[in-house]
């Protein structure tokens, strides 16, 4: 089994011969289609990869995973959407492309919520994506096949896209890493747009350097995409030492604080607890941990502000998917009765109820109160934040209320009022673009939980150094699922 | 006009001239062969991003600069959101919220008299696809789709047709001053949505507005509006004013006439929001400075200019700023030395007619100025007449060479009075009868002694000199 090992293990082996690289990418091969029966975590398995060489790049001759709104090109990129299931790209994303030149080798393309839009992976055109670390659990979404087949052990790593925490979120449920670095790092031209000013490019992998390796070879400025930024200064491996001697991270107070949970499960009063657990580890590698109170309104906020503006530019954006330029043309008499019979039928019921609220946000007699609004606390929020980012190094947050919820519960849809902020927080890093990276820190009920660690803009490095520096203390490193067939 | 009072705002939508379109890098140019100018960007592929064209945004500042309106502070543009299959986006990339340009002003001359139109806004945006509607079948093409395009927008201050379409074609000149735009209505690169209110001459309220939308030809602006006016006063007459409803028409060509789209109850909202896509930036003060200094002066301040300094006929005027090319040839003839009045003339009729004729740009045309002067210079010597000033410009022309060749000693013209006076003593002599008919009453034989000359000179006498002398001689 090599498929299970990190990067830089893998370079070792391929530069010192002990496996080829064609040897590996059928060993991927072969277990995604295993994985594929086990948890449905693919909509397409590349069957003839194009060979690479290995050379210096890290990533050469390695396999990694696609999430299936990247686009690729001659390869089916459906986004999970019925209105796309043959859609196959005459070009592919940057972020691809620039892997491409790194000599990676795509295996595979990961089922995902529909476009992106959920947070479950229950919500795919192919089906449920079920945990590898117990098939009765969601994975989280949207990154669900991404995380799944990192998680269990297909490759290193897996491209993932994150709006809300679709990234962050399934690697915690999955016990892996999830990184998404600051907005316009990597490039976003070629992935399917969800809510553009919240959509970043990132990774899922098994350890903090896999992360800094895929980005540092993903990231660069684009002249296809006018968001993207020249980071060509920083380089993310090279400056991972794990020294966190006098760093300064600070919790919210409102999120975080069991007290704000009267009816608090065993779960979350387990999983708080062990997030307390993990800050003693930072601070005893010599970094200070404060709690910080934000004003209750804003952060009650934070659910309310991303529906409305993702639920808004997501309409806008997936008006484009008419089936009157690309995809299967709809039936009826005009071309109205065609674009509706193909909207109609494509699109599932969850995608078609965020469009309506993103329609009703926009409308003119509601668009100040909604809509704009919602920017307008946006925009608060990240002002807090980055006021904060002064006296502070980065934020560190538990995700989520711990270990993913069973494919039943997911589906009655149910919010829990109380700790919805709980589950949401992580939305903040993509209000404001700030790079974000989750790591696993602990098992509850044999299920993987994960901590966050969030900076400020540009401060990628710092960010992942505090993560590497969390993760060494933790026997959590490039952990594996055992999935039930292995025991 | 009749009795009441016409108000008409325009909204005028014209194609930027660039390389490459506004939003993505397929070449912007009118090609015949559809679907030959796209990018996947234009098809809206699932993710594609826009890329602002910097060209464009120059040439709307110039624009804006233009139209004396007061430019943003930043740029950004705007989502216009609705369905319809020239749209492959679902929405219009526009500028909603901060437009390059707002509360400007232009004059114009209507028939001699002044007019200051006031513009509300001018802003850029893309062009949408072209459908072509067959019996059974509609096809796209995508070549147009994302074709930078200026809308202006006026205010409510156009009182009749006949101004609407002075202010149009006033517009469309200054764009081809500015290498702005083509505004080549034949290719469909202008298009106007016109609305038209009509009130009595006191009311301090308007009337009820109807927007007519997607007029593509200059004509139908004037027949729209004038349909439109006559159509609204009927009812107003009527006493059925209340009929006239706020809503959207189009233009008939058939008929002649506007028929009802939708009304403003069924308008629909478009969801206008920043678009999220293209990074709002501070625009650069000193940039904005130098696009002003880069623009040429207009066609009205040249007009007066010509008039004023130059003496010319506002007729004249009119003609030599009808393109800048005309313009730009006759002051370079100026700067030459040539008499203002002369070159206007020679540049209106003899060489405009030439270019038409052979349907040549101006900048093609082999007699530049210079070349031109070599002709104008002789002939306001007298050594050549105009006349020969006439066949050396031909000469000139069909066998491309310059003037300078065909102006040789053989064919100077002769205007040294002492060898006429020679001349012209001899022919007298030798037409003694005719004299004599001459001075016993038969005047019309004066045309004869003039032909004797040209005869004698082989035409190289100058005219007027033996007019002169003739007169003289036979008058003693």
């Amino acid at each position: 089994m090599y498929t299970t090992k990190t990067i830089e293990e893998l370079h070792e082996l391929l530069i010192n011969g002990e496996i080829t690289s064609k040897e590996l990418v059928q060993e991927s091969i072969d277990k995604s289609y295993k994985i594929k029966e086990i948890c449905n975590a693919f909509v397409t398995i590349i069957d003839n990869p194009k060979e690479g060489n290995v050379a210096e790049e890290l990533l050469s001759g390695i396999p990694y995973g696609i999430k299936d709104n990247y686009s690729t090109e001659g390869i089916l990129s459906t986004g999970s959407s019925n209105t796309l299931k043959d859609y196959i790209p005459f070009f592919s994303a940057t972020a691809v492309k620039n892997l491409e030149k790194h000599g990676a080798i795509a295996v595979n393309k990961t089922s995902m919520d529909e476009f992106g839009m959920g947070g479950t992976g229950t919500t795919c055109h192919t089906g449920i994506v079920r945990n590898p670390w117990n098939l009765n659990h969601i994975t989280g979404g949207s990154s669900a096949g991404s995380a799944a087949a990192v998680a269990a052990g297909v490759y290193p790593y897996a491209l993932g896209s994150d709006t809300g925490d679709s990234i962050r979120k399934p690697a915690a449920y999955c016990g892996i890493v999830g990184y998404k670095p600051t907005y316009g790092m990597i490039s976003r031209y070629g992935l399917f747009p969800y809510a553009s000013s919240l959509d970043h490019c990132g990774c899922l992998t098994r350890s903090v350097k896999d992360a800094a390796i895929v980005v540092d070879a993903m990231k660069g400025i684009d002249v296809k995409d006018q968001t993207s930024w020249d980071s060509s200064h920083i380089h993310l491996y090279e400056r991972i030492n794990g020294n966190i001697e006098g760093k300064k991270l600070f919790y919210i107070k409102e999120i975080v604080n069991i007290e704000n949970y009267p009816n608090a499960s065993d779960k979350l009063k387990i999983h708080l607890d062990n997030f307390q657990k993990s800050l003693d580890l930072l601070r005893n590698k010599g970094a200070q941990i404060e709690e910080v109170s934000i004003d209750e309104n804003l952060i009650k906020a934070i659910p309310s502000v991303y529906e409305c503006i993702s639920r808004a530019e997501a309409t806008s954006n997936m008006s484009n998917l008419t089936g009157i330029s690309f995809g299967p043309r709809g039936n009826g008499k005009n071309i109205v009765e065609m674009m509706k019979d193909y909207r109609t039928n494509g699109f599932s019921s969850m995608i078609k109820r965020r469009f309506v609220v993103g329609a009703f946000v926009l409308q003119k007699e509601n668009q100040e109160k909604y809509f704009v609004n919602a920017q307008r606390v946006r925009r608060l929020l990240v002002d807090k934040m980055n006021k904060l980012f002064e006296n502070y190094d980065a934020l560190i947050m538990p995700v989520s209320t711990g270990y993913a919820p069973t494919i039943d519960d997911s589906k009655d849809g149910i919010t829990n009022e109380e700790t919805i902020v709980l589950e949401e927080h992580l939305q903040i890093g993509n209000f404001g673009g700030f790079p974000s990276i989750t790591i696993p820190n602990g098992f509850i009920n044999n299920l993987p939980v994960g901590i966050n660690i969030t900076g400020k803009c540009y401060d990628d490095e710092n960010v992942l150094n505090i993560a590497y520096a969390l993760e060494c203390e933790m026997p959590y490193k490039n952990q594996v699922a055992k999935l039930k067939e292995d025991n | 006009m009749g009795k009441y009072k016409a108000v008409i705002g325009l909204e005028m939508h014209c194609e930027l001239t660039s390389n490459s379109k506004v939003f993505s890098s397929a070449e912007n140019s009118y090609c015949d062969t559809p679907n030959s100018n796209v990018s996947p960007i234009d098809m809206a592929f699932p993710g594609t991003l826009p890329i602002v064209n910097k060209e464009c945004i120059k040439k709307s500042l110039m624009a804006s600069l233009v139209l004396n309106c007061t430019q943003p502070e930043f740029m950004y543009f705007d989502r216009k959101n609705y369905y319809y299959p020239d749209l492959p986006k679902g929405y219009q990339i526009t500028q909603m919220h901060a437009p390059v340009g707002v509360n400007g002003k232009i004059t114009i001359d209507v028939n001699g008299v002044e007019k200051e139109v006031e513009i509300l806004d001018i802003h850029l945006e893309e062009d949408t696809a072209n459908l072509n509607h067959f019996d059974d079948i509609s096809l796209i093409d995508y070549n147009r789709a994302g074709v930078p395009l200026l809308e202006l927008v006026t205010a409510p201050c156009i009182n009749s047709a006949e101004e609407a379409l002075t202010f149009l074609e006033y517009m469309c000149r200054v764009y081809r001053y500015c290498d702005i735009s083509d505004a080549d209505t034949k290719k469909g690169q202008v298009r106007c949505d016109v609305n038209v209110s009509i009130m009595n001459e006191d009311d301090t309220e308007f009337g009820t507005k109807v927007e007519i939308k997607g007029v593509n030809s200059f004509s139908n602006v004037v027949d729209a509006i004038n349909y439109e006016i006559k159509r609204q006063t009927e009812l107003k007459d009527a006493g059925r004013y209340h009929e006239v409803e706020q809503e959207t028409r189009r233009f008939d060509e058939e008929t002649g006439t506007t028929i009802r789209m939708r009304s403003k109850v069924d308008a629909i909202d478009y969801k206008y929001f920043v678009e999220p896509n293209i990074p709002k930036y501070r625009i650069d003060s000193s940039w904005v400075e130098s696009i002003r200094e880069s623009i040429p002066m207009l066609p009205r301040e040249r007009k007066i200019m010509y008039i004023k300094n130059f003496g010319l006929s506002e007729y004249d005027a009119n003609i030599i700023i009808k393109e800048k090319e005309y313009a730009d040839y006759f002051e370079e003839c100026i700067k030459l030395g040539m008499n203002a009045k002369n070159a206007a003339n020679w540049l209106i009729v003899q060489i405009i007619a030439y270019t038409n004729k052979f349907e040549l740009k101006l900048k093609e045309f082999y007699l530049t100025p210079p070349l031109l002067n070599q002709i104008i210079s002789e002939l306001d010597k007298g050594t050549i007449s105009s006349k020969q000033a006439k066949e050396i410009f031909n000469k000139s022309l069909e066998e491309n060479k310059e003037p300078k060749n065909y102006i040789t000693k053989d064919n100077a013209q002769i205007s040294d009075k002492n060898i006429l006076i020679e001349i012209i003593d001899k022919i007298l002599i030798t037409n003694e009868t005719q004299v004599n008919d001459y001075k016993n009453g038969r005047t019309n034989l004066f045309d004869y002694f003039v032909g004797q000359v040209m005869k004698e000179t082989k035409g190289k006498a100058n005219p007027p000199m033996v007019k002169e002398i003739l007169k003289s001689k036979l008058e003693d």
